[in-house]
């Protein structure tokens, strides 16, 4: 595998567009191979959706980008960053960088609101002062439309609320990429919608570069600049929306056309 | 053929597979979770000395674990004091020995009736609540996103509880040991009317140092094996709901083990130095 010696040197060798850079990529769970040889490349500013049915290893893939899971082999490049290799101090520096919105909005249900948005606040940049943490965690509720829920537990709020706020609790530090898994699961249509302009939202307004997981035909036509298809733990396609619906893939006619 | 041997034969008709494999298979688990235990246990003395400390939620937990136990002690550190006073003073009687009730109830609460009745209801009020809160977050992702957004959720999760249980059981084993004390009263008293003056001072002459440390030394052992042991079960519990279910009741199980394994140990160590 290859290796980088810091994460200067090595952001000297990404290309001056991608903020992400996956290649060889390959994950296995005993005897099941679930990502096998994903390439993939994110680009400065955009929005990449990553296309595929359940099971097919989309969560496992930006899993791996953050280190929650370590990959069998390939190399996983994140702003420069050699994922696989890095120390625990550089691996901190690179997921300040880097949102992570869950599929179950993973808001800390024995905290409110505000006390789920203080947190990375207090805990990475070590902001104390109730004055600017206010100012801060009102700001990004604002962002996402939920500045009157600052006092509410999770378990007050919407499937749909719960994800804002998982989104305003990410976008809090400022990250310059955005990964997001499953964002319109279990939403009905009019909420998955708000969400899919929330992300798009995101993007414009913090500049930010993003994967969106989904298996959502809609979201993927209304957030995405840029698809990867990946079926069976394989990239195997990748173009716009109107590209990849023309695509003559098997696999892949039979999810456009379902 | 030995009982272990049988035991596994069954199993493995059980699970349709040869005894062979099902050794291996047993094995193999076995060691896997000595290997994990070992790095966790690794891995919390190693960010329990480094900075920054969690002071403010160590105390939160010592709060959050000393008020959830300390009912239960109460009731029941009362009970076993009348209950063992009651079961001893015919004994005693039959030799006309009444007047060493409190010497013999003292050192039979203060050495291992006191911390054993606490270390067993904080396993199961702490230890459960540990396993099942820690593997509520595990299998809704609360401690992948704290992972994600760079909190350092095991100094935040596993550290401060480990600590909170260490530090809060020898306190509750003091007020266990004084509650247990003052049923032993109740019913020395209904016996003989005797006066608290003359029950304490026997109780403080039958009582030594040695004692008294013993037991905070035990019910700190206790405490970590309470922590560990939740933490371990709820930080590594399995996907989904059943995964929640059954790390509360590893967490109960194997420490309320641990916890006579620990106080036979301690007894074996005392013994040598008394």
């Amino acid at each position: 595998m290859e290796t980088t010696s810091s994460p200067l040197e090595a952001k000297k060798t990404l290309g001056v567009a991608n903020v992400v850079e996956i290649r060889n990529l390959q994950k296995s769970f005993g005897e099941r191979k679930v990502l096998n040889n994903v390439n993939l490349d994110l680009r400065a500013q955009e929005n990449l959706v990553v296309l595929g049915r359940s099971g097919s290893g989309k969560s496992v893939l930006i899993k791996c980008m953050v280190a929650l899971l370590k990959p069998d082999e390939g190399t996983i490049k994140v702003l420069g960053y050699n994922v696989p290799s890095l120390s625990p101090s550089e691996l901190n520096e690179l997921r300040l960088q880097v949102g992570f919105s869950f599929q179950g909005s993973a808001l800390y249900d024995s905290m409110t609101i505000r006390k789920n948005l203080e947190f990375p606040l207090m805990r990475n940049l070590g902001i104390y002062d109730t004055v600017k943490l206010n100012e801060m965690v009102l700001t990004a509720l604002e962002e996402v439309g939920l500045a009157h829920t600052v006092d509410q537990l999770p378990s007050e709020l919407s499937g749909g609320m719960k994800k804002r706020i998982g989104i305003a609790r990410t976008l809090i530090l400022k990250p310059k990429i955005m990964l997001y898994d499953e964002p319109t699961a279990g939403l009905d249509p009019v909420t998955s919608s708000e969400i899919n302009d929330l992300i798009l939202q995101v993007r414009d307004r913090y500049h930010t570069a993003s994967i969106i997981i989904t298996h959502d035909i809609s979201c993927a036509h209304q957030t995405s600049d840029r698809i990867v298809a990946l079926i069976e733990g394989e990239s195997k396609v990748q173009g716009t929306f109107d590209e990849l619906k023309a695509s003559n893939d098997k696999d892949l006619k039979h999810f456009f056309n379902y | 053929m030995n009982l272990l041997s049988i035991t596994l034969n069954f199993l493995a008709q059980v699970f349709l597979l040869d005894q062979k494999t099902y050794t291996y298979m047993v094995l193999t688990k076995a060691l896997i979770d000595v290997a994990n235990i070992y790095k966790f246990i690794s891995e919390f003395f190693k960010k329990a000395i480094r900075p920054p400390y969690e002071w403010r939620e160590i105390l939160n937990q010592c709060f959050a674990m000393g008020n959830r136990s300390l009912f239960l002690i109460t009731f029941t550190s009362f009970l076993a004091g009348i209950v063992f006073t009651k079961q001893s003073e015919p004994s005693l009687s039959s030799f006309g020995a009444e007047s060493w009730l409190p010497s013999l109830v003292s050192q039979a609460v203060v050495r291992t009736l006191g911390p054993l009745i606490t270390g067993l209801i904080c396993a199961g009020k702490i230890g459960s609540n540990i396993g099942a809160e820690l593997g509520s977050m595990k299998v809704t992702e609360q401690i992948d996103a704290m992972e994600v957004s760079g909190t350092r959720p095991f100094a935040y999760l596993v550290v401060t509880r480990v600590i909170a249980a260490t530090l809060i059981l020898p306190i509750l084993v003091i007020y266990s040991d004084g509650v247990a004390l003052m049923g032993s009263f109740v019913m020395v008293n209904s016996f003989s009317d005797s006066s608290f003056l003359l029950f304490a001072n026997e109780v403080a002459a039958s009582i030594s140092y040695l004692d008294i440390f013993a037991s905070l030394i035990k019910s700190a052992l206790f405490g970590f094996t309470i922590g560990i042991t939740g933490s371990y079960a709820g930080y590594y519990s399995d996907e989904g709901t059943t995964g929640v279910g059954k790390a509360a009741n590893t967490a109960v199980v194997v420490s309320m083990t641990f916890l006579f394994v620990i106080d036979l140990i301690m007894l074996q160590f005392l013994n040598l130095i008394r």
